[in-house]
């Protein structure tokens, strides 16, 4: 039994933007799996409800005229991960999204809603940051758009103001054409978990395989929002395809991580993993691209 | 022959399409709903708490607090009771209590129309409180100055007992002897069964009704009236199917509380049910045990003197108490016996949850001490650890003197023999010898030793009764009780078996309800095959004459001639059918001269016990810089006699297998420092081993029939979980050289080991 004061369900994205005008106090619920959770702990307990869960039109992938691969901020988990748009083109976001809890999570859980409850932790959201990802967002003045980096305030927190909802995520096409991606989720088992790190590379190899033309490293619990390796990326970017440059990437990688102490995981185990992460999964996508490592 | 046969589960249909009726499916819809507004202190005293604001609250029907409840202290163990005061369970709880000993105790409730009212309630309770510094570790409790968690226990040791035999002293000095120490830790875990604790509670003619989800009903009769201060006989306790227990539930739960606020509220159902936070914080837990074993070894690999010293962390309330870790001491001079003894355990209470019986009773730590310690006497000394235990193990023939116990088979060889046969130990040991690089494998092992029931240290004693219907079918009632082990289908087998009966004629009833049910202390230590077994063959055998000597009546044959044969009367002297045993119920019920209800009921005694040995075999691959080890093979080989129904054998091992790979690699409840308030109590940040995590497990019997158990059978419940640890300690010990000597293998720990080590 939810202690619940009263739920509002949306019936088009811009009744779900005047009924969050109308209930200033109002939170807004899509697929449920942080929200319920967050009633049930008294933390959003007695709340009113705005429901966007039944707008279909914010739910599915598409490739639009320009190449740009449109995400409904309502798709499943379970539907980007056996989407054919995503598989063909982004198949790193297909591993991703398929490593979030369990199946039923990934069943009711959307893509929006793990962008906006604004963890660090996120599955999807160090390779949507890796995918150098576009936030779509419906206001009472109309849409607007700002990249997934710039989208985070801070944990838990993000740049959506109270009658806004998030109606889109956009991988441009020259974000994806050429790469190959691995992500790599380190929890302490190996399912129902959440992420102890998590490390999202993206590579662009020359066209006889030996040179990384362009790298994109996102991350997840390394900082309090998921963040890319800007430092890292840059060192990296033009090196050989060789195992020193992956031991250099190990290295790199840490002038742009700050995890911090805390009894899910020590720092020191953290700055560990951020660095093996990267290398395992810059071997991995270079070996998905082509390289030979 | 039914022994012996993987016959389907008798609720297996109802389980798997959803039919069955566990306790909030039978609970009334206008229920009142208990919330329990639990301290947010460890350790200090309520000095008020103001209600007033939960009272106005719509929905809220009564808040009942610490300075409410009546001044009787009560256990908790679900153990049979002693008639000798000095050696019954510790009466140290109150329903809610005003000195709180954990983070999160109970200090009062809200009893409400519905739980969003209920909810609302605690939160709008304010209590005052005067904090007391508190102790989480059991050694640090020990020293002097620490918290004192009992006034009645000054130095918080709520038992110390040793073990002496010959002279460890004289014997250490013998020359030429090498010393092997170590110090082998254990975390505090929690069963984690489906069905959190639940039960609800009413008055009905003067007498108070419990429906509950546990292991026990019987007990939990016992405890509601000393509680309540209510004679025993007004209490009436019903368990329904239940959603696992693992020992959790053999304990008195939240029932006297659920059964004394029914009583404030005019008699009107009141149901308290546990969220998972609840189970973690407020039910049972594991005991976390430190052991610190010494042996001196000769350079032949004998042993010429060993030492045990044991703390357990009892946490905040006394439950099962010191009984668990004595179990575990208990082993140490059987398993790998050995002249020159000393051993010492302790049971300590802290602030930490409240550790009660759970799966394996203390085995699982004391396994992991010493096996883990066997193979560092293996290492250090260059013996082989196959070679070394068949050596040094228990050998045919060895009888304990207190239990009577003893080991009849060449069971140790023949269960290793299994196990290295299927995971192929030979090869692989040699394989993995000398590895280098980030990516190793190793392979390991580990047995065990368990004790069946409770006897000589406490009663064992079993209801059974038998009643023929007019069909030929028989209802079977027993106070052992079943928790999803399967012992309904086991006791179908025996009954039918020993009755001459087909297995669909059994009825077991498997709702215990203490008005109605004979008496039994319900399902704990891998006990029911052996103890209600007993009382099973007494009962069939006795129902069986009296049904020969009915028969006598309408054949003229004279019962020695004759015996029930796949559900007909048939004359043994020439195999004649003479009357099948439905028509003879049927007669014998409608007789117009004599008529006669043909039922029986027993009380029977068990006075012996049996040992249960195994063993686990584990290959595992370690990942050093990725600070992660992944089993790739393990089996469980078991000698608990012989098999009723090798399917749900195989099936209680896999579950325990399970357990143990848990305790092996992931589980362990954290604690804050600062305030001493549990962090992981939910399944999300309590690491659970999914079956994501388990490679095939392989579980495979070696049937030797105990000879002192009315079918051969012995120990297999909680027995699979005590080799596991060990032997998968011992395999990473093997691939990386490194000894892990605490409990879980978890990536943090391998992380901060392997740096120490150097290896990353």
């Amino acid at each position: 039994m939810y202690d619940i004061k009263a739920l509002y369900e949306a019936i088009s994205p811009e009744d779900a933007v005047s009924l969050l005008t109308e209930h200033p106090e109002a939170i807004i619920i899509a697929g449920g799996s942080d929200v319920l959770i967050k009633i049930r702990e008294g933390r959003l307990a007695g709340k009113e409800l705005v429901s966007i869960y039944g707008l279909d039109e914010l739910r599915g992938v598409t490739k639009e005229e320009d190449g740009t691969i449109r995400i409904g901020s309502l798709t499943s988990f379970s539907h980007i991960h056996r989407d054919p748009i995503v598989k063909k083109h982004i198949a790193v976001l297909s591993e991703a999204v398929n490593m979030v809890g369990s199946p039923q999570v990934r069943a009711i859980g959307t893509i929006g809603g793990n962008t906006c409850n604004g963890v660090t932790s996120a599955d999807s959201a160090s390779t949507l940051c890796a995918l150098d990802a576009i936030v779509e967002i419906l206001g009472p003045d109309g849409k607007r758009t700002v990249p997934l980096t710039e989208f985070y305030a801070g944990p838990g927190r993000v740049h959506l103001k109270h009658n806004e909802i998030q109606t889109a995520i956009l991988i441009p096409k020259e974000s994806y054409t050429g790469y190959k991606g691995c992500y790599i989720k380190y929890g302490m088992r190996n399912a129902m978990e959440i992420a102890t790190t998590g490390c999202s590379v993206n590579v662009k190899l020359s066209q006889d395989k030996k040179t990384i033309r362009d790298i994109r490293i996102g991350y997840g619990v390394a900082a309090p929002v998921p963040i890319r390796a800007r430092n890292a990326e840059e060192e990296i970017r033009g090196c050989s395809v060789c195992p020193e440059t992956i031991e250099q990437c190990g290295e790199a990688v840490l002038k742009d991580v700050t995890p911090r102490d805390s009894w899910r995981a020590a720092k020191d185990f953290r700055l560990h993993l951020c660095s093996t992460l990267a290398k395992r999964a810059l071997t991995e996508a270079i070996k998905r691209a082509g390289g030979e490592i | 022959m039914l022994i012996g046969k993987s016959l389907p589960r008798v609720d297996a249909y109802d389980k798997a399409t959803g039919r069955t009726k566990y306790t909030d499916d039978l609970c009334g819809k206008d229920a009142l709903i208990v919330k329990i507004m639990h301290a947010e202190i460890t350790h200090g005293f309520v000095k008020s708490i103001d209600t007033s604001e939960a009272e106005k609250i719509p929905g809220v029907v009564k808040v009942v607090t610490c300075f409410d409840v009546p001044d009787l202290p009560f256990p908790t163990a679900g153990h049979p009771w002693s008639t000798d005061p000095s050696h019954q369970d510790i009466a140290d709880r109150h329903l809610l209590t005003k000195h709180v000993r954990l983070y999160g105790d109970d200090i009062a409730a809200v009893i409400a129309e519905d739980e969003v009212s209920a909810m609302r309630g605690v939160r709008a309770l304010k209590a005052e409180y005067e904090e007391l510094p508190f102790v989480l570790d059991a050694r640090e409790a020990m020293k002097e100055g620490a918290p004192v968690i009992h006034e009645e226990f000054p130095d918080n040791v709520l038992k110390h007992t040793s073990i002496r035999k010959g002279n460890y002293e004289e014997a250490i000095k013998e020359p030429g002897l090498v010393k092997v120490e170590g110090w082998y830790d254990t975390p505090t875990v929690q069963h984690c069964h489906i069905e959190n604790h639940i039960c609800y509670a009413y008055e009905e003619n003067g007498r108070i009704v419990v429906v509950s989800s546990t292991q026990i009903p019987h007990i939990v009769r016992r405890v509601c009236g000393q509680a309540l201060g209510v004679e025993w006989g007004k209490i009436r306790v019903i368990k329904p199917y239940i959603g696992g227990g693992f020992g959790n539930k053999q304990d008195v739960l939240y029932e006297p509380l659920c059964a004394y606020l029914t009583t404030q509220v005019g008699g009107r159902c009141v149901k308290i049910d546990n969220t998972r936070e609840e189970t973690f914080n407020n039910t049972r837990v594991r005991h976390a045990i430190l052991s610190h074993i010494i042996s001196w070894v000769r350079p032949d690999g004998t042993f010429a003197a060993r030492k045990v010293e044991m703390f357990s962390n009892q946490g905040a309330y006394a439950s099962h108490g010191h009984s668990i870790v004595a179990k575990g001491m208990g082993a140490f001079p059987q398993l790998y016996p050995c002249e020159n003894v000393e051993a010492d355990s302790y049971t300590v209470y802290t602030n930490r949850q409240t550790a009660g019986a759970m799966r394996s009773y203390g085995m699982a730590q004391a396994g992991f001490g010493v096996e883990s310690h066997t193979d560092d006497i293996c290492r250090k000394m260059g013996f082989d650890p196959i070679a070394f235990r068949k050596q040094n193990l228990m050998p045919v023939g060895y009888v304990d003197a207190f239990s009577k116990n003893e080991l009849y088979a060449d069971t140790f060889n023949q269960v290793m023999e299994k196990g290295m046969a299927y995971i192929d130990y030979e090869r692989k040991r040699k394989e993995y010898a000398n590895q280098t690089g980030d990516i190793r494998r190793g392979i390991g092992m580990a047995v065990l030793w368990y004790n069946t029931a409770v006897w000589p240290i406490s009663l064992e004693t079993a209801g059974c009764r038998m009643v023929l219907n007019q069909d030929g079918s028989v209802q079977v009632q027993v106070g052992d009780t079943e928790i999803g082990q399967g012992a309904d289908t086991a006791f179908s087998q025996m009954t039918a078996e020993t009755l001459g009966i087909s297995f669909e004629k059994v009825h077991v009833v498997s709702c215990q309800d203490t008005d109605i049910t004979p008496f039994g202390t319900g399902a704990y230590a891998s006990r029911q095959t052996y103890v209600a077994g007993m009382a099973i063959r007494d009962c069939a055998e006795q129902l069986k004459e009296k049904i020969l000597r009915k028969a006598y009546e309408y054949t003229r044959m004279q019962p020695y001639l004759c015996d029930i044969i796949d559900d007909n009367i048939v004359r043994v002297t020439d195999g004649r059918v003479l009357m099948s045993l439905a028509s003879l119920a049927e007669h014998s019920v409608y007789d117009l001269d004599r008529s006669n209800h043909l039922t029986m009921e027993v009380t029977t005694q068990t006075k012996s016990n049996a040992y249960s040995f195994g063993c686990c075999f584990a290959e595992v691959e370690v990942d050093i810089p990725m600070c992660k080890v992944k089993l790739l093979n393990i089996i469980n080989v078991h000698d608990c006699g012989r098999l009723i129904n090798p399917a749900l054998a195989e099936a209680q091992v896999h579950g325990g297998m399970s357990m143990g790979i848990g305790y092996a690699l992931s589980e362990k409840m954290l604690y804050d420092p600062k305030s001493g308030r549990l962090l992981n109590n939910n399944l999300l940040d309590y690491k659970l081993s999914t079956f994501m995590d388990h490679p095939h497990l392989e579980a495979q019997f070696v049937e030797n029939p105990e000879p002192t158990s009315a079918y051969g059978t012995k120990a297999l419940g909680e027995p699979p979980v005590v080799p596991v640890a060990p032997a998968i300690r011992n395999a990473v010990l093997m691939a990386t050289g490194v000894a892990f000597d605490e409990l879980p293998m978890n990536p943090h720990n391998l992380f901060r080991r392997f740096r120490e080590e150097g290896l990353i």
